[in-house]
């Protein structure tokens, strides 16, 4: 590999469709206290490892490459996951939330408010990232089609939820009136009507 | 018009349908076009009113006009279809053509995951035109959504109104989910503790749904007796 030529790490996070990770540093790699675990739950777990930290292999075949590549991607995504929890890891998504690197909350009364990316299994490969909007508190599949393979064991049920109590200021104050109220021709759907309103109870708020 | 004829298509309504971002729309019924009475007042909302009707109904000799008229032209009978379209969706034959839409999914599912895909209705904001973009109602979560397209997002949301979808359910109240129950809800968790703040709100919601299940309970039983 030439000197000019960006690091594995550097163009994972740049491919197209990988706009949700932060890069890992390096350091936090290197670090084998960080990775415990990990080695059972990911084929060719040394290979990949030296893959991401741009070591270089030569005696590799062609077929190897691609298992090999796609190994250091469940890898790669399983320390995310690990390093957006700590310090450092926190302040660099806080830098590509202020970006609107995650997106906006498709619920209109939202706003635009911004969104994390969420997972809802911890294992990897049992579901696919969600993002968690932290006005209404609710979770939405990715707007964009690109995010929706993205495995949510990537980023964890946790981080989402460190992520607030870290950086409190992100959550916007709501609004009582931020309410859709059905209405047919200007009048109001009574409750007690078959077609009245039933999840009224989701998007209310106490105060 | 010059880009009807280079795609194939015959009539105006059937090249505007099958225009990409023109999902949403369905095929307003000839009868009910040809009718002026259902056109009342529109010709002060639509500028070349006479000519942009001519053209919906291909009556229009297109030749006649250059290529920046008919541009302007095309633009009238766009606006002029989507505010028929707006007052025909909420009558009975409407209404058929949109359930069936419906049930397709042409209007796209709904984003938030514990709706499990349902399938959404379009709606508007507000019914005076050119002021705020369709949005998408789920009547599982009855909220309201951005379309996921941007293609969706300039069609003007006066082209559908703010009735339709209630409109819809309430002439078709099978077509209404069961209620959410407490399990679609996300609860959020760290390490798999429930967070203070949130799982308080939570208590106060279960708090407001249970109130509403008796009142509406009482007032089922309050109709048996009588």
């Amino acid at each position: 590999m030439s000197k000019d030529e960006p690091n594995w790490i550097t163009r994972f996070c740049e491919a197209s469709g990988h706009e949700y990770f932060c890069k890992v540093r390096k350091e936090f790699i290197e670090d084998e206290n960080n990775l415990v675990g990990l080695s059972p739950i990911v084929n060719y777990y040394n290979e990949a490892l030296d893959l991401i930290l741009d070591i270089e292999r030569d005696e590799l075949k062609k077929e190897e490459k691609e298992i090999i590549q796609s190994s250091a991607i469940l890898l790669y995504g399983l320390i995310h996951s690990r390093y957006i929890n700590t310090t450092t890891g926190l302040r660099e998504m806080a830098s590509k939330y202020e970006n609107g690197d995650f997106g906006t909350c498709p619920r209109f009364l939202c706003n635009n408010a911004l969104v994390v990316p969420c997972g809802r299994r911890n294992r990897p490969e049992r579901d696919v990232v969600k993002l968690f909007c932290p006005r209404c508190l609710d979770l939405y599949s990715p707007q964009n089609s690109f995010h929706e393979p993205i495995d949510g064991a990537f980023f964890g049920t946790n981080f989402a939820h460190v992520f607030f109590e870290a950086y409190p200021q992100y959550l916007n104050t709501r609004n009582i009136n931020e309410l859709y109220i059905p209405k047919v021709f200007g009048f109001r759907i009574n409750e007690y009507s078959k077609n009245g309103s039933r999840a009224k109870w989701l998007r209310t708020f106490p105060g | 018009m010059s880009e009807t004829d280079s795609e194939g298509y015959k009539y105006w309504v059937e090249w505007f349908l099958n225009t990409k971002g023109n999902e949403f729309f369905c095929e307003i019924d000839d009868e009910y076009i040809l009718d002026r009475f259902n056109l009342t007042g529109l010709h002060a909302e639509v500028a070349h009113y006479q000519q942009a009707f001519d053209l919906i109904t291909d009556q229009l000799d297109e030749d006649s006009f250059d290529d920046e008229q008919s541009k302007i032209l095309d633009r009238s009978a766009k606006h002029l279809y989507g505010l028929i379209h707006a007052r025909f969706i909420i009558t009975t034959r409407g209404l058929i053509k949109m359930v069936e839409k419906y049930k397709r999914g042409d209007f796209g599912r709904c984003p938030r995951v514990y709706c499990n895909q349902q399938n959404l209705l379009p709606v508007g904001i507000t019914d005076v035109p050119n002021e705020v973009s369709v949005k998408l109602y789920c009547c599982r979560c009855e909220d309201i959504y951005h379309p996921k397209s941007s293609r969706h997002c300039s069609i003007d949301g006066a082209y559908f109104g703010t009735s339709f979808p209630h409109m819809l359910l309430q002439a078709y109240p099978s077509l209404k989910p069961p209620p959410l129950t407490e399990a679609q809800r996300y609860v959020p968790k760290i390490f798999g503790f429930k967070i203070h703040n949130i799982a308080n709100v939570h208590r106060w919601q279960d708090a407001q749904r249970k109130a509403q299940a008796s009142r509406l309970a009482a007032y089922e039983a309050e109709n048996k007796k009588n």
